[in-house]
């Protein structure tokens, strides 16, 4: 765990009773079982925009708390051990771009709406199924944006659109003709749409320069790998749990050192992502070149995720592979976000080439 | 050792049967059935049958080529290993499937005609030849998983039949079954010589199931709750106290048959160089564009390879010695390994396009394949886990014996 200072201590704490008191597993069961486009309850997103977090990461004076990135990870580290789902994230990375690359209008138009929770805002980049931020077709010409992106998060509700076309980064308000959206069903249940853009009205982000995208991809990168951090993190324990209680052979499962030994090797693992996107999460706020700590937060949330969410199933048997337990939720979840911003493939290319080999 | 190569040697007698059977398919497989078989009927369920599947599974069951290497006397095709392979092969050539198949052919039938009295035999192998009766098996309980032994159903004895109470769970097909292969406790004072191996009527009084729901959205499992069920003792299988021999000896059998476990639910489409090729796109030589994914397929083609090919040497070697060979083990830790790398690469592929649960944006070759990776994660756990196919390996081939 990093070493947090006061402030970050406190929201921590506050993440992880309410996560516990107010937003368990079940509460993401019934969003599920609910099974609406929209893929998380508004009330509930309303309470956390009301605690203060929709504006974690974004200025005091458009009316958020500046607390920085490592904050925002903590509280999304919560979210991802119950699977809470809302569009904080979302919104959050698009609220960045905006920070990054918006003039002080843009700021002053969109960012209150964005901390008070009052507006969902999300980044649409990639067109395909696979991430592919190098072919971008979406253009603008003559003032109107055209293009369709892929499986948006949250695309569902948003309500502000920045959206990644050949020359940069644009705001688009979603509620214009023009704007359709088209739900994308995933294992997660979570919401992804297709949303196809047809000479719409399109407000550039001009102050960013050419590094704005990728740096609104590092912060993305590291926001997912905060959601994962915690699923894989609560993965372990309930695992662990299980296999101190689960008697066969006369005796309870944790007694088997093949399978100490697994969940020795587990927790080397995790302890070793937490290091990764805590550093990603401090990279960002510290400011300079921070793609280097990204790719590596992401790559290791990927690793070490995409392990431990198998681990979970396999370790806990038959009663894994039931709709009932909740198991399946860390896996489903977790091959969504591997793939979203960057597969652990794309990711080690990109950081071999930013080494130079 | 037997070679790919000399398993495939034709001979004249071998030529003589491969011209009757593709002019008895020429007969009875009309071709509106090509590649209609339901493969994954054991996990989704039993298809509905058109008259023309009737009558293809009645040609069939007569000629017992749905279990070409069992007894003609009960029913089978009385084929050698040699006419079976060419009768799956001429099979294959015209697209034609099996209409024979479930737990009964898989399992419990050789497991019945070896253990079995000639009554029983009668009475039940032809009915699984002629695919008229479908079989599920009862053997874990919500305490009774890895150690199995630990069951505890008990059949009590009443003079002329058992009065069997208690609870099964992970019973295969358990809602379209008509009868059931189980384990039972008829003795609480020892172990495993308390168990015996008894065949009940899923249709009799005091049987309940209830579905599963697993994590891919599909129920091929139940729990079954037996409540007073009342049961001939001409259904016990061998002695009483003999059910763990006849329960272990039919899990080797389903062991071998889930050594496909990942190739039965692999789609029967494309390869993975062709999926990544089409989802991913080659560069100008033609290669698969992602090197570090081409690389990983690559690995995953030759260790697919070369597990077909120690299915293959096992198989030569077993017939060479006679009976199943306990290294059986290994193909099914490595098969259902290969299986899930499969299904994860698959996805991993198609991007999110390979996560889709349901709607028009997903054709029904990426859906399946979501549903097919899901549930492949049981194949490690079920039929013996993998852990526990791993303590064979390592005490009874290897001899490592536990802390003494």
């Amino acid at each position: 765990m990093a070493v947090l200072n006061e402030e970050q201590t406190m929201l921590r704490d506050m993440a992880r009773e309410w996560t516990r008191n107010e937003s368990p597993v079940t509460a993401w069961r019934k969003v599920r079982d609910a099974d609406t486009a929209t893929g998380y309850d508004p009330n509930v997103y309303n309470e956390m925009a009301q605690m203060g977090w929709a504006g974690i990461v974004i200025p005091e004076a458009q009316g958020g708390s500046d607390f920085g990135w490592l904050s925002l990870g903590l509280v999304i580290e919560e979210l991802g051990r119950t699977l809470t789902a809302s569009p904080l994230s979302a919104s959050a990375v698009a609220a960045a771009a905006i920070v990054l690359g918006g003039s002080d209008a843009q700021k002053d138009a969109w960012l209150p709406r964005i901390a008070s929770g009052e507006l969902v805002a999300t980044f649409a980049l990639d067109e395909g199924p696979r991430h592919d931020p190098e072919n971008i077709k979406t253009e603008v010409s003559g003032g109107k944006l055209s293009g369709t992106k892929a499986f948006v998060a949250e695309g569902d509700s948003a309500g502000l659109f920045v959206v990644a076309a050949a020359d940069g980064l644009y705001l688009v308000d979603g509620n214009q003709a023009g704007v359709s959206r088209s739900r994308r069903h995933l294992t997660d249940f979570r919401s992804h749409a297709d949303v196809t853009f047809d000479a719409v009205e399109a407000d550039k982000l001009a102050n960013g320069g050419d590094k704005l995208i990728d740096q609104v991809l590092d912060r993305a990168r590291v926001v997912a790998s905060a959601e994962m951090l915690g699923m894989a993190q609560q993965a372990f324990e309930t695992t662990l749990d299980y296999l101190k209680q689960r008697r066969q052979f006369d005796q309870v499962l944790s007694t088997f050192q093949a399978l100490q030994h697994r969940m020795a090797s587990l927790f080397s693992d995790i302890e070793l992502m937490r290091s990764a996107v805590e550093a990603g999460l401090a990279a960002i706020d510290a400011g300079g070149d921070t793609r280097q700590a990204a790719l590596l937060a992401k790559t290791k949330a990927n690793e070490v995720g995409h392990a431990m969410s198998r681990e979970m199933i396999q370790l806990h048997g038959g009663i894994g592979m039931t709709d009932e337990y909740d198991a399946g939720f860390y896996l489903k979840r977790m091959r969504v976000l591997e793939a979203v911003w960057g597969n652990t493939a794309y990711l080690r290319d990109r950081f071999a080439r930013l080494g130079g080999y | 050792m037997a070679s790919a190569a000399e398993l495939d040697r034709p001979s004249d007698a071998l030529e003589n049967f491969r011209a009757e059977v593709r002019d008895w398919l020429a007969a009875n497989f009309p071709a509106s059935l090509m590649g209609k078989g339901n493969a994954l009927a054991s996990v989704e369920g039993p298809t509905e049958e058109t008259p023309e599947m009737t009558a293809w599974r009645k040609a069939m069951g007569e000629k017992g080529w749905g279990v070409p290497t069992w007894p003609k006397e009960y029913g089978g095709g009385g084929l050698s290993r040699a006419e079976a392979k060419v009768l799956a092969d001429e099979m294959a050539r015209v697209d034609a499937w099996n209409p024979i198949g479930g737990m009964g052919v898989m399992m419990f039938g050789p497991t019945l005609l070896e253990y079995g009295n000639e009554a029983q035999k009668r009475e039940h192998i032809p009915a699984i030849a002629k695919g008229e009766i479908r079989w599920c098996q009862g053997y874990s309980e919500p305490n009774a998983g890895s150690d199995l032994a630990n069951l505890q159903t008990f059949a009590e004895d009443k003079g002329d039949h058992y009065v069997v109470n208690g609870q099964k769970t992970w019973t295969s097909g358990g809602q379209w079954a008509d009868k059931c292969f189980c384990l039972v406790r008829t003795d609480k004072t020892e172990k495993h010589k308390g168990i015996s191996f008894l065949l009940i009527d899923m249709t009799a009084p005091g049987v309940e199931v209830k579905p599963i729901k697993m994590i891919s959205g599909m129920s091929p499992f139940c729990e079954t709750f037996f409540t007073d069920v009342k049961v001939p003792k001409e259904n016990l299988v061998g002695e009483e106290g003999q059910g763990w021999t006849i329960g272990k000896r039919l899990l080797q059998h389903e062991r071998t048959n889930l050594s496909g476990g990942g190739s039965r639910l692999m789609p029967s489409g494309p390869g993975l160089p062709d999926v990544a090729k089409k989802y991913v796109g080659t560069d100008a030589e033609g290669r698969i564009a992602d090197a570090d994914l081409r690389a990983r397929i690559a690995k995953f083609e030759m260790d697919w390879r070369a597990f077909l090919l120690t299915a293959m040497r096992i198989q030569a070697e077993s017939k060479a010695k006679g009976g199943v060979s306990e290294v059986s083990s290994i193909l099914k830790t490595i098969g259902t390994k290969l299986g899930q790398e499969r299904a994860e690469l698959t996805i991993e592929i198609q991007g999110l396009q390979g996560l889709g649960w349901e709607g028009e944006g997903f054709s029904e070759a990426e859906i399946h394949s979501v549903r097919a990776w899901l549930f492949g994660k049981a194949t490690t756990i079920y039929g013996g886990s993998t852990e526990i196919q791993n303590n064979v390996i390592a005490k009874r081939i290897l001899g490592m014996l536990d802390h003494q």
